[in-house]
């Protein structure tokens, strides 16, 4: 039986070729979440350029990228989102919901969809790191 | 290539199997309790494959109740028995003043508890019935165990495997008390593959009932769910020492859908579905005859059956030397010496089992994170959390599971598509890959 049954074409699509793959040398902020006990363990770096502004909210994301220690939702999930926010600014970033993920994915298994919370989250951090890091 | 390892989940039914269950789906399609002829033959069917079940486990007849899988024979065992222990208990009560002079049913389970002599324990009468099992058993006698503690009705010591992951005789010895009724520890484990000390754990309950029934108290009896033993340990009641014995039929080539359970004569178990009285009274509900054909021949097959096992052995061995050579920060998890040939199960590091199945699935290979009953809930693996303590060795095994159509092509095939899928998904891992200090 075809693997849609499970998740759908879009899912396996980032699950085999993830988008954004990797580390980033010197990110501006980093987002760890998850912990092997609940499943799954997501890593977001993130580079980002401040605006002229020197406002927090409008600083650029100009380049996003993951390592994810889970599941093929959990691996299209960062996948995806590393793709939603790439070019947009700290605040368009955040207004990006667990469910616009899922959504974008075209949508993941009921039982999966803590998978899409865990990259909202890991971007949360991402950026929290980065307004710290500006902060210190 | 379509490669298929997953016989631990469930195995394609055999051919001589299907041939022996065809003409029951069809013109002898009759209610094995009717008189007349259609009713005659299929009660002649059921008989035939009793005695093949029989001859298997070297029972009577009388003691193989069929049911409608492992996970009915599993809870027919553990709640059968602790529900009689109960009636015997109330009756006992009732008839309080004459200390234990009740009367045995008619031909049927004559229970040892309450005794013949005064109890001398007054605790053995207030106190809940005490069962003995592992952390690692399949859901079907765990989630027993915990309805049955919830319930009030018997208390529970879930036994920790060691790290071959084996329940040790002395474990069990220890965990004994004045108010153990049953002990129920399963032949082969089906995540890990690992071989349980059945027999010597026998050997030890016997030695204890012993001592009990010099002392005019109840015996302990000995369940065991050899559910993915059949086909390559033996199988023999008496030497086995045990009981009660758990059987499913998908797993050695049966259809899915018919089980059995071996009671031991005069071992304490009521029927936990009633109805109108089949299998002796212990299993209410017109028997499934084809399936009830189909394990008998099933079990007819493993009888005369004697290459399979030593070539599935040979090929396992060939598989996990393979394996652990030739993919990096890799284990196998249980036992090298003590497993059922028939499994392989290992830890790829840093990486997730259910990426790995996926990933696997589209090569055409299958195979299965833990047991195909834990797939849907999110929880890694009880079975190795409890051998290893370690929620990322639970997360990121693998279990390949091989059975009689397995060849050495299909072994190789998966090897190539395992390394790639392995590397790949290591590189999308924070763990980090082989040769890299991280996490």
């Amino acid at each position: 039986m075809a693997i849609e049954s499970l998740y759908n074409k879009k899912v396996m699509e980032h699950f085999l070729k993830p988008k954004n793959l990797g580390e980033i040398k010197n990110p501006s902020g980093v987002g760890r979440v998850g912990n092997p006990v609940c499943g799954d363990v997501m890593e977001l770096y993130l580079k980002i350029r401040e605006a002229k502004s020197k406002k927090l909210d409008e600083a650029k994301i100009i380049q996003a990228k993951f390592k994810t220690f889970g599941c093929g939702a959990a691996i299209a999930s960062s996948s995806m989102m590393t793709e939603m926010i790439k070019g947009k600014n700290l605040k368009q970033a955040l207004k990006i919901s667990n469910l616009a993920v899922s959504e974008a994915l075209g949508g993941l298994p009921p039982i999966k969809r803590h998978c899409s919370v865990l990259a909202k989250e890991a971007l949360q951090r991402a950026i929290a790191s980065y307004q710290k890091n500006k902060a210190d | 290539m379509r490669v298929y390892l997953d016989y631990a989940a469930t195995s394609p039914v055999k051919p001589e199997v299907r041939k022996a269950i065809l003409s029951y789906l069809a013109q002898d399609f009759g209610n094995p309790s009717s008189i007349h002829s259609w009713g005659r033959k299929a009660r002649q069917a059921i008989d035939e494959a009793r005695e093949k079940l029989a001859k298997l486990l070297n029972c009577k007849v009388e003691e193989i109740i069929f049911t409608a899988g492992g996970t009915e024979a599993d809870n027919l065992a553990i709640q059968g028995l602790v529900s009689k222990y109960w009636e015997n208990r109330e009756r006992f009560k009732e008839n309080g003043k004459q200390y234990g002079k009740q009367k045995s049913e008619k031909g049927k389970s004559n229970f040892q508890f309450p005794t013949s002599k005064p109890i001398s324990n007054f605790q053995e009468l207030i106190s809940l019935p005490h069962i003995i099992t592992s952390q690692f058993e399949h859901h079907a006698v765990l989630k027993t165990c915990e309805i049955l503690e919830k319930e009030k009705k018997a208390k529970v010591t879930y036994l920790k495997p060691n790290r071959e992951g084996i329940i040790e005789v002395e474990s069990v010895r220890q965990a004994i008390n004045p108010n153990t009724v049953l002990v129920t520890i399963m032949y082969v484990n089906n995540e890990i593959g690992t071989l349980q000390p059945i027999r010597e754990i026998g050997k030890m309950i016997e030695t204890e009932n012993k001592k009990r029934v010099k002392e005019g108290r109840g015996r302990i009896y000995f369940h065991t769910d050899a559910v993915q033993a059949v086909e390559y340990f033996p199988t023999d009641v008496n030497y086995l020492h045990v009981d009660l014995l758990t059987l499913a039929g998908h797993k050695i080539g049966a259809p899915k859908g018919i089980g059995a359970l071996y009671i031991r004569k005069s071992t304490p178990v009521s029927a936990i579905i009633f109805g109108g009285g089949q299998e002796g009274g212990y299993r209410a509900g017109t028997e499934n005859v084809a399936g009830i054909v189909g394990l008998g021949k099933a079990a007819e097959i493993i009888i005369n059956e004697k290459k399979t096992p030593a070539k599935i052995q040979k090929l396992s061995e060939y598989f996990i030397d393979r394996i652990l050579k030739e993919i990096p920060e890799t284990e196998l998890n249980g036992s090298r010496k003590y497993r059922s040939p028939a499994n392989v199960n290992l830890y790829f590091k840093h990486i997730e089992g259910e990426s790995i199945v996926l990933s696997l699935d589209l090569e055409q290979v299958a195979v299965s994170t833990g047991s195909a009953c834990t797939s849907l809930a999110l929880e890694p693996s009880h079975v190795i959390l409890s051998v290893f303590d370690d929620p990322k060795r639970a997360a990121g095994s693998v279990r390949f599971s091989l059975g009689h159509q397995t060849t050495r092509q299909e072994l190789d095939f998966t090897i190539g598509k395992l390394k790639k899928v392995i590397k790949h998904l290591r590189k999308i891992s924070p763990y980090g890959q082989s040769g890299q200090k991280r996490g």
